[in-house]
């Protein structure tokens, strides 16, 4: 009997060896004359585990982690291929590991367990089944299934997917798009990425049920050049889907028409701005657009464009499949449904956690995250992106909703959180912020253009001891000028984690020796 | 034509570069998948080019500067044999990424966007490579390295100017 063996595919598995140790057990299992077929698999979601092995058992698979290549053959003396358990690096049965058994994964259901690129496996597991759905029923029943699940803008910005969708629905007929944010460039996030490497039909799905609900046939998945494995496994995906007819002239034989393609950013994190990366899609340097007009009425080629995430996007094929409501029926308040929450930074267990809005920051670290990977105190957490605010320990225990995340200042963003110990120095992080948005400023705005060169260097003075009251004064100042004076999110919240290491953690701005001097 | 060194890997000439242009001059928002294609397929977007995109894409040379210029990714001189990049990110941060950059820097003897005397190794930042929870990361040529340690980097230095010398 052939004995199915699993190892990741994804960029951590790859960036930690996977490659080497499926050569290796491929080398081994020759040398035996064992039937094994090794399957390039999706990752879990559990980093701190990658390289992990799976080995499928009548019990159900069973995990080994994390297995560098010299670890192979012990591993296999010890019984790998039969599944057995004696081994240190086993971890028993996957789906039984505490990380994954506690999750709620709507939109990650299928991610690890398959081939990404094999349509059989995306299929046995209920995909395409949303599509289905959305193929027997009209354009406005759609929408009206994505309004019922409650679905906000994953990627940060909240806002309701369905009337997206139904403004760019009742604009008149003629070419509109769906155009795919891809551009995931927030540090401490990665499930755009998981979506694409591990279960790219998914995404795929989405777009098409979005093209068939406002009536576009042409979409585009606007991909960050960052990520070069997504890339390859998306393209194939998409020549796969287009063979089988889940793209193209005649979608699954309905005569409805959708196709899509990838095009790569180049570098630019403000491309992650929707009116931005609709300029550089349209050939252009990326400078943001002042809304309005909104991009659903005048978006792509100056044609009605949906513009959603590839979380937003990922979430439609549950929405179609099993309805609008079962969706809904998980989340609080008015964040419905699933947030898929990113472990980063100095974490013990790092990876993709998808729960219901509702969890605290504090069990999430916990019992989730283990601590910090260091072993030392956890300092400082920042959620939502270089343009999220440093939470200190008093702000961990408000359950992750979006307004309820707004009340005191906090950004839940993409659901990065990135873990900092003690040993960080918050001064630099402050500067770091607006170092970045230096860098990485579109320059059209002044406040956020000169504002962050500005804002690094009084940060220097500040650090060195010049005229350190003055000048928190006038960073202060800077600050409210680049919330309430910048075109995008960019400059307009490049000040919040600087705010919050000033309000939070004053003591890392101001150097000892100033103190004295004051 | 047989490639006596890299050098010469990414010679270009008008008319190659022409072709590629014209691959790509009649798709809907034609000019990053043409300057992707150039750097992909030149190592870089040679000045000369400026001129047969802007002729083709119907833009002026210096809209076709100020793209190039924009971003961050696309190069107008050739790098090294391999592209370095080393994540600034925060999620990097908080895992050691400030003390590795420095010790890139010290080993390669360059600063960012510089490369190594011997051509070898050209040195970038990136923001993020989403690999955040097994940071510090970095990237070489398109294999990204997680939990990179000063140690390792060292070999896999060593090993980036050993192959080349084997090439020779």
């Amino acid at each position: 009997m052939t004995i199915a063996v699993y190892v990741p595919c994804d960029t951590t598995a790859l960036s930690l060896g996977a490659n080497a140790v499926a050569r290796r057990l491929d080398y081994a299992a020759a040398k035996r004359s064992l039937d094994v077929r090794i399957v390039r698999n999706g990752s879990r979601g559990m980093f701190w585990l990658e390289p992990l092995v799976e080995i499928e058992t009548p019990q159900g698979r069973v995990a080994y982690g994390p297995v560098e290549p010299e670890d192979v053959d012990g591993l296999i003396e010890a019984g790998l291929f039969e599944g057995r358990q004696d081994h240190p690096l086993s971890l028993g049965l996957t789906e039984e590991l505490p990380y994954l058994r506690n999750q709620q994964r709507l939109t990650f259901s299928r991610i690890g367990i398959t081939d990404p690129v094999s349509l059989e496996d995306y299929t046995a597991l209920r995909g395409f089944e949303g599509l289905q759905n959305a193929l027997a029923g009209d354009a406005q029943a759609i929408i009206d299934n994505v309004k019922a699940s409650g679905l906000r803008g994953r990627g940060g910005a909240a806002f309701p997917t369905a009337i997206k969708w139904q403004t760019v629905h009742d604009q008149p007929p003629g070419q509109k798009f769906i155009v795919c944010n891809a551009d995931e460039g927030d540090s401490g996030t990665f499930a755009d990425r998981l979506v694409m490497e591990c279960d790219p039909y998914l995404l795929i799905e989405g777009m098409v049920i979005a093209g068939l609900a406002v009536g576009a046939t042409q979409g585009y998945i606007y991909l960050r050049s960052e990520y070069p494995i997504a890339h390859a496994i998306l393209d194939e995906a998409i020549a796969r889907a287009r063979t089988a007819g889940y793209l193209g002239e005649n979608l699954l034989g309905s005569g409805k028409a959708f196709d899509l393609e990838v095009r790569l950013g180049a570098g630019a994190y403000i491309c992650g701005e929707e009116t931005s990366l609709l300029e550089s899609l349209e050939g252009k340097r990326g400078l943001v657009r002042a809304k309005p007009p909104l991009p659903a009425i005048e978006g792509l080629f100056g044609r009605p464009t949906v513009v959603n995430n590839v979380l937003s996007l990922a979430a439609v094929p549950y929405i179609l499949d099993h309805g609008g409501q079962a969706y809904a029926d998980y989340g609080m308040g008015k964040s419905r449904g699933t947030l898929a929450l990113q472990l980063a930074g100095n974490v013990e267990r790092g990876g993709l956690v998808e729960l219901a809005f509702g969890v605290t920051l504090r069990e999430l670290m916990e019992n989730f995250g283990g601590g910090t990977q260091s072993g030392r105190p956890l300092k400082a957490v920042q959620v939502g992106g270089p343009l999220g605010a440093y939470l200190p320990e008093s702000q961990w225990d408000s359950p992750i909703d979006y307004e309820g995340f707004a009340a005191f200042g906090g950004v839940v963003g993409h659901g990065g959180v990135v873990m900092f110990d003690d040993s960080v120095d918050m001064g630099d992080q402050a500067r770091f912020a607006m170092e970045f948005c230096s860098i990485e400023s579109c320059g059209k705005c002044t406040p956020c253009r000169i504002g962050a060169v500005r804002g690094v260097e009084v940060i220097d003075r500040i650090r060195s001891g010049e005229r350190a009251e003055e000048n928190l004064v006038l960073l202060a100042d800077l600050c409210e000028t680049m919330v309430d004076g910048s075109l995008c999110a960019m400059g307009g919240m490049t000040p919040f984690p600087v705010q919050s290491v000033m309000k939070h953690f004053p003591d890392d701005l101001i150097p000892r020796q100033a103190e004295g001097g004051r | 034509m047989p490639h006596a060194s890299p050098q010469t890997a990414d010679a270009w000439t008008p008319a190659q570069i022409q072709t590629v242009v014209d691959e790509h001059r009649s798709m809907p928002g034609a000019m990053l998948p043409t300057l992707h294609a150039i750097q992909d397929r030149f190592g870089h977007i040679p000045e000369a080019a400026v001129p047969i995109i802007a002729e083709a894409l119907r833009h002026t040379r210096a809209d076709v500067h100020g793209i190039i210029s924009f971003y961050h990714h696309f190069r107008t001189q050739p790098p090294g044999h391999s592209v370095v990049q080393v994540c600034r990110a925060e999620a990097c941060q908080a895992r050691g990424s400030r003390q590795l950059e420095n010790h890139v820097k010290a080993v390669l003897g360059v600063d960012y966007h510089h490369t190594t005397s011997d051509g070898e190794i050209t040195l970038e930042p990136v923001y993020c490579l989403g690999n955040c929870a097994c940071g510090p990361t970095i990237r070489v040529n398109d294999d990204i390295h997680g939990r990179m340690t000063a140690a390792k980097f060292d070999r896999l230095a060593e090993q980036l100017t050993a192959t080349v010398v084997e090439v020779k």
